[in-house]
């Protein structure tokens, strides 16, 4: 188990493609949570939102404001890692080199998981960090105060944003073994996060009450609520607050665990070609 | 304890039948050749027992115990599958986590393909020949004493080819069991002890390369030929000898070549050659084969 789990981080550390997907995380979240922001606030626009959206990106807020971006677009990417890790094994073919070494299939999938869910904390870790510092920079530029959360509320903050990041590498992952490759499960992975759950909480919800209903147990609109409950600007897409923060949490961990479990069966199940 | 066993064992994909009722056993410390047309069966085989592919029906004993416990077990299966963002040397690292081997073992194995030099670069920058390579060091981590290669010598220069044969010939001389497969008879005859014929899924023949070739007999150059074809038809039956080519080509075992000199000389019959003539491996192949491949 060990060893397999050390084998995942070496391919996932020395693999390109997780950095650049880092990089791109960290360029638009820099970009949508305080660059565009700080702009429109101090360009001269006047209103409320333009109040809020500097309050937003001040250090008080960190913790909310980083968490923004993972019900959908921070969100999307974990879930491009999750499949381009899982299901890379299928279009390289090395699956079948990897289980003659010797680990069991579970072992694998349980090592993969692991170092997504590590993959998963770093991102979260480099999210808060990257928010840190633009917040401290527009205070000091606008003389706002520098005050920051309490270590508890950035503790729970971290923790809420690597539950739900971890989910969602968990459904790429899943989507990878389920479709054998990359190239649907990408396609279809970010159809889901991009188009389907908007067109559910923006046009089906509102017109069927069932579906309003429904939706509180999809992933998404699970993730938008937690992060609504711990001060995620409602404005950014995906962040409401359908339920408090405790069952938005059992909702996210449950799909964490629903998807464990339905890859290690699947890829248990099925012969490897 | 046999080193492998498969028993009935058979493998449907949906109407193909890619396995059918196969019996194998491979014994410890031979070189096993697993010889068949494409589409044979031949991967499939592999794959059950490795534990990759789930038989329809039928058993798979590896050490005396269902597949699933692979230690001491290293294997190439159809084609070398790596990563190819990794180096070669990052590749087999990674490999040796998996397995629990050593790293110093990867130096050992990259000399052993004759690797060492590339080691650095990525495996996407690799000849067809070097992945191969690159394959049977990986299935060499280990140091298994059960080798199982799929049609290793695929991509290979005839130079590679015969490095290869080398290695494995020393693996075996080592003491190491090989089960290798091949469609060509003629790459593994010179190193395998016993060969496997498989075709449509089922094994057609299994025995020692020597015995394979068995229907051997004799060519003879004598004159007058007619007399000698008469003479050799008496003391041999009629269907045992033929004319080819102006020769004699006599079906008997060679250890009477002496004795059939004698007799033909002392029938005032000259005799200017007398030589062994073995059956040709490929012609038994294509017999036994049927002579065509199987769907590919
Ligand atoms: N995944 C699969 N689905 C359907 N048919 C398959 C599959 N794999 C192999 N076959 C068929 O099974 C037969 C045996 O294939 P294989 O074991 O690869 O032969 P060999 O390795 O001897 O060339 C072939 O007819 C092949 O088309
Ligand atoms: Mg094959």
């Amino acid at each position: 188990m060990v060893g397999s789990f050390r084998a995942e981080l070496l391919k996932l550390g020395k693999r390109p493609a997780t950095w650049l997907l880092l990089g791109i995380a960290l360029t638009l979240g820099a970009l949508f949570a305080y660059v565009i922001p700080y702009l429109g606030a101090t360009s001269g626009t006047t209103g409320a939102t333009a109040d809020r959206g500097l309050a937003a990106t001040l250090p008080a807020n960190i913790v909310g404001n980083t968490l923004g971006g993972y019900p959908v677009f921070l969100g999307a990417l974990l879930v491009v890692l999750g499949v381009l890790f899982v299901g890379g094994e299928y279009g390289w073919g090395s699956w079948k080199t990897v289980l003659t070494q010797g680990p069991s299939r579970t072992t694998v999938l349980f090592g993969k998981f692991g170092v997504l869910a590590v993959a998963a904390l770093g991102f979260v870790l480099a999210i808060f960090l990257m928010g840190t510092v633009a917040s401290v920079l527009i205070a000091l530029a606008e003389d706002a105060s520098l005050t920051f959360p309490s270590a508890f509320d950035i503790v729970r903050g971290i923790g809420a944003g690597w539950l739900i990041a971890t989910m969602w590498t968990m459904f790429g992952a899943v989507l990878g073994i389920l479709l054998r490759g990359v190239a649907l499960a990408v396609g279809l992975g970010l159809v889901w996060m991009l188009a389907v759950q908007n067109l559910i909480s923006q046009l089906a919800a509102p017109l069927l009450p069932w579906v309003d209903s429904a939706q509180r147990g999809l992933p998404g609109p699970g993730a938008g609520a937690l992060v609504a409950a711990l001060g995620a600007p409602t404005g950014t897409p995906g962040v409401s607050a359908l339920m408090g923060g405790g069952p938005a949490t059992l909702v996210v961990a449950a799909y964490l665990v629903f998807f464990l479990a339905l890859g290690a069966v699947v890829l248990r199940r099925r012969d490897i070609l | 304890m046999e080193p492998v066993v498969c028993e009935k064992l058979t493998k449907r994909y949906g109407e193909v039948v890619a396995v059918q009722d196969l019996d194998l056993s491979v014994r410890a410390g031979e070189v096993y050749g697993f010889l068949g047309p494409n589409g044979a069966g031949k991967t499939t085989t592999l794959r059950m027992l490795l534990g990759l592919v789930r038989p329809t029906s039928g058993r798979v004993l590896l050490h005396g115990r269902p597949p699933g416990d692979l230690s001491g077990v290293g294997a190439l299966i159809e084609g070398p599958a790596f990563y190819p963002y990794l180096s070669g040397r990052d590749n087999l690292r990674v490999l040796a986590r998996y397995a629990g081997v050593d790293d110093r073992r990867i130096d050992v194995v990259l000399d052993l393909v004759d690797l060492t030099d590339r080691a650095r670069h990525k495996f996407a920058t690799y000849s067809l020949g070097m992945k191969q390579r690159l394959g049977v060091a990986a299935a060499l981590l280990k140091d298994p004493q059960l080798l199982i290669l799929d049609e290793p010598t695929n991509g290979l220069d005839p130079a590679g080819m015969a490095d290869m044969r080398t290695l494995i010939r020393r693996l075996g001389a080592a003491g190491s069991t090989v089960l290798i497969s091949s469609h060509l008879l003629g790459e593994v005859e010179q190193i395998c002890d016993r060969v496997g014929i498989v075709a449509r899924g089922a094994l057609v023949a299994e025995n020692t390369v020597a015995e394979l070739r068995s229907g051997a007999g004799l060519r003879i150059l004598a004159a007058p030929l007619d007399n000698a074809v008469a003479w050799l038809r008496l003391l041999l039956g009629p269907a045992a000898v033929a004319v080819v080519d102006g020769a004699l080509d006599v079906t008997v075992s060679p250890s009477r070549a002496a004795e059939i000199n004698e007799s033909l000389v002392k029938a005032g019959i000259a005799v200017s050659e007398l030589r062994t003539r073995e059956r040709d491996l490929e012609q038994v192949f294509l017999e036994l084969t049927g002579g065509e491949s199987n769907g590919r």
